[in-house]
């Protein structure tokens, strides 16, 4: 690597004196004096969440109303800082969702656990649990701080599916096709 | 009223009026540490302390402002240091450790009695000065007592008991007597220039305010502040005032980034306030003296002395109130309040600007730069001022 010989000019008087950079401080400082505040003041004002936010891991519906998702635990599983506990149990009957077999009987979220990685996100085969724009959590205790099925549900809500996974599942397996 | 104080014993008046200016210069010096973290937060981007409020005024219309100003945060602070415990470290020597926030006090707050604080204009048209005490000594006692207050920071840091404590006195010490020659030294030319021949000798700062309030242009030189005349002088006296005061860039025996709190790392609660309080009050009085010597005192503008003033304001008014003595001197008041407020403003604007110096650097910029500069200054005036007074 070539190197190269910095020439360092010798200090100026007016330099020397630090007076002129001393003022040009003051003057930028001054700028800033009365500009306005970049400090947001929080809980009034809240900031804007950039699409692709990952804040508290939710679970969500599809637009009818049925739960995403299959307790098949691979969240669990990936989980690094193990914050998710998934009891599977079976879905509730005469629903016409039979074949969906399986959905979680409780489904339990650490948040003091939770690194907010999104891998249980992007694990997720049913697209069932979203990150989504809640990043503020409080709680008096420990207990309080995990997240229960119910209030999952409540967090996520629903969003829009593009696949109907079961639906057309149900309907090839009504036809007699494979899919 | 008036007849009735004037008819006091001379020490009961005395008291009086030094425990008023107390109690007026306290509360200013408490209220500087709010605006010190206002106009931090301001400079750096910030609202700063904006949420303390006591719910039981919050339906007064318009006390928004004075919490957005923080000055109930203040009155919280002030709680605060008042009520919580009194930490006494074991290590401590117990008797220096508690004395050390009240020799700080002391002197910061004596200081003030040679300063005049505003004046007015008696019935005879005479300029009489707000002051507690007119002595010809003046700005000698004042820096005489003002240097004892270096006493307090050598005992924090030597009573504490622990390193960073005491290399925090000991750079206060070395940085007072550094900086106390060239102060003493700049405002020489001052008084070589008020004390014509011919005239009693004095250092009293009412006449360094006198010798500046010429009226119009054609008083020539008497009518413009030494700042202008004296800008050198002001130079070194405002460095030196940053160095005696402690304030940044000069805050060695603080310097929080390498000696933690320095001097008074071990204190806490209200003797830690005390201390605080005392920069302030130390800062107050250097702002005025400041003011009093370069920026002609209670004088609105350069060559438009407070007399000039009051005879305008009469004049456009028409009515014989602006005339009345007591207006006057609280008109003074103000100019000369404003004064030190700007002065104040600038000592904060000027912490939250620069980096603090090395240790090195100050020395060498106390020794090798400002005490040959004031020296150089003050002989320059002295010939300059023998051939104008000749």
């Amino acid at each position: 690597m070539a190197v190269i010989q910095v020439q360092r000019k010798p200090l100026t008087f007016a330099e020397r004196t630090y007076l002129p950079q001393l003022f040009g401080g003051m003057w930028t400082t001054l700028k800033h004096l009365v500009g306005p505040a970049e400090t947001m003041e929080y809980p009034e004002q809240r900031p804007a969440i950039p699409p692709g936010y990952r804040g508290a891991p939710t679970l969500v519906k599809d637009p009818h109303g049925r739960e995403k998702c299959v307790s098949c635990q691979l969240c669990e599983f990936v989980c690094p800082p193990k914050a998710i506990r998934i009891t599977p149990g079976a879905v509730p009957e005469g629903m016409g969702i039979e074949n969906v077999e399986k959905a979680p009987q409780a489904f339990d979220i650490d948040m003091l656990r939770c690194i907010y990685c999104g891998l249980c996100e992007e694990v997720c085969p049913e697209e069932a649990i979203f990150l989504q724009n809640q990043y503020s959590m409080t709680g008096y205790s420990r207990a309080e701080m995990v997240n229960h099925k119910d209030r999952l549900y409540e967090m996520g809500g629903t969003l829009p599916d593009r696949h109907f996974k079961w639906e057309v599942k149900k309907a090839a397996a009504e036809a007699g096709h494979a899919h | 009223m008036a007849e009735f104080f004037f008819g006091l014993p001379p020490l009961v008046q005395a008291l009086a009026k030094g425990i008023l200016v107390v109690l007026v210069v306290f509360p200013v010096a408490a209220a500087c540490s709010m605006a010190e973290r206002k106009v931090c937060a301001w400079i750096q981007g910030r609202p700063g302390p904006n949420r303390a409020l006591p719910p039981m005024l919050a339906w007064i219309p318009g006390i928004g402002i004075p919490q957005r100003l923080g000055l109930f945060q203040l009155a919280a602070d002030g709680a605060k240091f008042l009520f919580k415990e009194e930490p006494l470290p074991d290590h401590v020597n117990r008797l220096y450790y508690t004395l050390a926030p009240v020799i700080a006090m002391v002197p910061a707050f004596t200081t003030i009695t040679v300063v005049p604080l505003g004046a007015y204009l008696n019935r005879e048209g005479r300029v009489i000065p707000l002051m507690l005490a007119n002595v010809d000594v003046g700005i000698l006692a004042g820096f005489a007592v003002a240097s004892l207050g270096i006493y307090s920071l050598i005992l924090a840091g030597w009573a504490s008991n622990s390193k960073y404590p005491f290399l925090g006195g000991v750079r206060a010490s070395a940085q007072l007597i550094s900086y106390e020659l060239s102060m003493t030294l700049s405002v020489l030319p001052v008084f070589l220039w008020v004390n014509e021949p011919g005239s009693a000798g004095t250092l009293s700062l009412v006449r360094v305010v006198e010798f500046q309030s010429g009226a119009g242009l054609a008083s020539g030189w008497a009518g413009a502040w030494f700042l202008f005349t004296m800008p050198l002088s002001a130079l070194i006296f405002a460095v030196a005032l940053f160095a005696e005061t402690n304030r940044q860039p000069f805050d060695m025996p603080e310097s929080e980034s390498d000696l933690v709190g320095g001097f008074h790392t071990e204190y806490g609660a209200f003797k830690w306030s005390l201390f605080f309080v005392a920069e302030y009050a130390n800062m107050i009085v250097g702002s005025a003296v400041f003011a009093l010597l370069f920026l002609g005192g209670w004088n609105p503008l350069p060559w438009v002395p407070l007399a000039s003033l009051l005879e305008w304001l009469n004049h456009v008014t028409g009515s014989g109130f602006w005339l009345h003595p007591i207006v006057g001197g609280l008109v003074s008041i103000a100019v000369l309040g404003g004064k030190v407020l700007t002065t104040l403003f600038i000592f904060m604007w000027v912490r939250w600007t620069v980096p603090r110096f090395r240790y090195d650097q100050v020395m060498k910029l106390g020794w090798q730069k400002l005490l040959p500069l004031s020296i150089a200054n003050l002989i320059a005036y002295t010939v300059g001022i023998y051939f104008l007074q000749r």
